[in-house]
């Protein structure tokens, strides 16, 4: 069983200070008709503000493990905790983004007024969640109309309501064109450069390698390895992972 | 012989009484629909299951549960509703509810599966999802609410038997229908069932533009 | 649509009031064969402009009409079945009861008469000869007066087709009117009154094969419901109508009906009728 480490990352510490964790998963087991889905996941992801990219093969259990940390599910064993100031919402973004019948507009104000944000900052925030999400030119389209691309910014702009410190995406680009996905990849680096820790679900290596700052490498429902993206790029520590990223892992 | 306008006080009356019986059917069928698609509550699958066969329930039973129910000597004589529009309106409401409630329910569900994930991760509270559900169904509750005025428009046992077909009273287009039938005027029943068949079909056509309209706001 | 609930509501909650405030009128119930005659519809405007009282019929079968009126579900029952109508007022449900008019009934069927019933003596022999020939007769099987009549015409003869299940006896279940459309549909025979015969459009090939047997009278009867039993039965609006019915005015006006030229009805409140056994 591989430790998990807990990573420093490249020191941008305007954040607070100090060590400690934002988010501490402990053993984590979940079952569904006699298969173990995800076994003794352990790991921690820090305070500060970065991208973790969760890697694995198809039905390595990563979607799973998202849906597990944003609260949708619950965990047959194990525990989940925050740190003690952790505040806010989880922000969460899936595969097939998930839009109201409605403007693009009306439905960030939708999310506005479910995160009981109060009336009179509703405008502001709005006008600020188009601009970072590039969205201001189609304010008024119908969100359906939209570009696969456009729509899953929308949905990106949804999860930011409230400002939480942590975003979890899940397959994000997976059904998006390479301008599409570089336009959302660049998104995610905003905003994570703007303080967020996000952790990114993708079975892409070439993305995990275009934005990751630390790897989760999770197989068969176990974690194989976390580490920094250079180090797993250059030298994954578990046979796995050196397998995946050479073609060769069998699922 | 109908004149042209006793002919306009019974089509007046079929949409009144129509109308508003699919009105009181949404209110109670549409909510009752998204409790049943979202609410976990004891005895909920055997309301869906009752609510379903209750779409199939003959008119005439109805009207005759209603007939023993208001009539002078029954236990809601007192009200004196027998033989008024307002007796064929509550006939007709029992009629509708069901179906609204179950068109309501199929509606809601889908929509549910489809938000309820993305719901769940805003923190939206169970009142907010409801709201958040109404507001998306309401094209599709169209489509409810027009098969329910479809029943309630046609439909004649319930209202023959609380209604009494008094004419300048509670005589509508349906039990007009049956009247001239009767009387062998086959070719005027032949025209008041194409008149019924034309006003159902105008109402089909406005709430269709309504709706492709409302839709054109939403998606196009 | 929750806008207009609020105004949906209080019409519901006000219909009510309106009727409790209306109360000049009465309901009567009565038959199919008066009103799709169309005699009301001549009468009754007479009526209120003469006396105010407005007058809202509900047509069903004669035993329908009585049983409602039982329920207390209106206020002058107007029917064709003397002998019902006497149990109706013996067993206090209703008040007095008064002849109001007569017509008759007749024997209708395919103008071929595949059963030979034009040459019989009487309405006896017309319907023996219908069972000999096993030909198609359309009963309302209603309990309506007319139905009564017809099964005490087949008493009479000595028959009782319906117990016996015959094939070419068929009951309708329905009103005189959807009685006639099926037998002129499949060709049958039928018992009708000559009022809902006059007035019928539908006829197809169908015509009179028999009439003018004493046998076959048809009194109609009219009576107040009676308050002991109906405390909320508007009994004043019963009584006017029940006197301008009798009295010469309303008398003269149903003999004054006519449809296609024919009279329909006979009124007959002040003679009782001659060898009418009910």
């Amino acid at each position: 069983m591989p430790e998990s480490n807990v990573l420093p990352l490249k020191p941008k510490d305007s954040q607070k200070a100090g060590a400690g964790f934002l988010i501490s998963v402990d053993a984590l087991g979940y079952r569904r008709g006699g298969r173990s889905l995800l076994d003794a996941v352990s790991f921690e992801l820090g305070r500060d503000p970065g991208i973790t990219v969760l890697l694995g093969p198809n039905g390595a259990g990563k979607s799973l493990l998202l849906r597990l940390i944003g609260g949708l599910i619950r965990p047959d064993s194990g525990t989940i905790r925050f740190s003690p100031d952790f505040r806010g919402p989880i922000g969460m973004v899936f595969q097939k983004p998930v839009l109201l019948r409605r403007s693009v507009r009306a439905n960030l104000l939708h999310a506005l007024a479910i995160a009981r944000i109060p009336r009179r900052e509703r405008t502001g925030i709005l006008a600020r969640l188009l601009v970072e999400a590039d969205l201001t030119h189609c304010a008024e389209s119908p969100a359906r109309a939209l570009s696969g691309g456009e729509q899953q910014r929308l949905a990106m702009a949804r999860a930011l309501v409230g400002d939480p410190v942590l975003l979890l995406l899940d397959e994000p680009t997976a059904s998006l064109d390479p301008a599409a996905t570089a336009a959302f990849e660049a998104l995610v680096r905003k905003v994570a450069g703007e303080g967020a820790r996000i952790l990114l679900v993708t079975h892409d290596l070439h993305q995990a390698r275009r934005i990751a700052d630390d790897v989760l490498f999770l197989h068969k429902g176990r974690i194989c390895e976390h580490t920094p993206a250079a180090t797993f790029f250059r030298a994954p520590a578990s046979g796995e992972a050196d397998a995946y990223c050479k073609g060769t892992l069998l699922t | 012989m109908l004149f042209y306008s006793q002919l306009l006080e019974i089509v007046a009356l079929s949409l009144e009484v129509s109308l508003v019986a699919v009105m009181l059917a949404a209110l109670i069928g549409i909510p009752l629909g998204a409790l049943l698609a979202i609410g976990r509550f004891p005895g909920r699958t055997a309301l869906i299951v009752l609510v379903n066969a209750l779409m199939g329930l003959p008119p005439v039973v109805v009207g005759l549960g209603l007939y023993l129910l208001l009539s002078r000597s029954g236990p809601l004589g007192i009200l004196q509703l027998l033989y008024t529009p307002t007796a064929m309106i509550i006939a007709q409401t029992i009629l509708v509810t069901p179906i609204i409630a179950s068109f309501s329910h199929q509606i809601f569900a889908d929509l549910h599966r489809e938000y309820d994930e993305m719901l769940r991760a805003m923190r939206a509270s169970r009142w907010q999802t409801i709201l958040t559900l109404i507001r998306e169904a309401r094209h599709a509750l169209i489509t409810a609410i027009l098969a329910g005025l479809g029943r309630a428009l046609s439909e004649i046992g319930a209202v023959m038997i609380v209604g009494g077909n008094i004419n300048h009273a509670t005589r509508v287009m349906t039990t007009a229908i049956a009247l001239e039938t009767s009387k062998g005027n086959l070719r005027l029943a032949v025209s008041l069932g194409l008149i019924l068949l034309a006003l159902s079909f105008a109402i089909n056509l406005a709430l269709h533009f309504l709706r492709s309209r409302l839709e054109r706001a939403a998606h196009a | 649509m929750r806008l207009p609930a609020l105004p949906a509501a209080l019409f519901v909650l006000l219909l009510p009031l309106a009727a409790l405030a209306g109360k000049n009128e009465i309901i009567l119930q009565s038959t199919t064969s008066t009103q799709n005659s169309g005699l009301y519809e001549y009468l009754l405007p007479l009526l209120e402009r003469d006396t105010g009282l407005r007058v809202k019929v509900v047509a069903v079968g004669t035993g329908q009409a009585l049983k409602n009126a039982r329920n207390c579900d209106g206020d002058v029952v107007l029917v064709h079945a003397r002998d019902a109508e006497e149990k109706f007022v013996a067993d206090e449900y209703g008040l007095k009861r008064n002849d109001v008019m007569y017509n008759d009934f007749i024997l209708i069927g395919p103008e071929d008469d595949p059963a030979g019933v034009r040459g019989a003596r009487d309405i006896t022999e017309a319907l023996q000869r219908i069972a000999a020939a096993k030909a198609p007769f359309a009963s309302r099987g209603d309990d309506s007066g007319t139905h009564r009549k017809e099964l005490r015409l087949w008493k009479a003869a000595g028959l009782d087709p319906g117990a016996a299940r015959e094939g070419w006896y068929r009951e309708t279940g329905s009103g005189m009117g959807a009685t006639l459309n099926i037998a002129a549909g499949m060709g049958a025979y039928a018992l009708t009154d000559r009022a809902t015969w006059i007035s019928f459009a539908n006829k197809g090939g169908l015509a009179i094969l028999h009439e003018g047997d004493p046998a076959l009278f048809n009194q109609y009867g009219v009576i107040a419901v009676n308050p002991a039993h109906c405390p909320g039965m508007n009994i004043k609006g019963a009584e006017t109508f029940i006197t301008w019915l009798l009295s010469e005015k309303g008398q003269k006006a149903i003999a004054s009906y006519r449809l296609k030229g024919q009279q329909l009805f006979f009124p007959n409140a002040h003679s009782a009728l001659p060898g009418n056994g009910g």
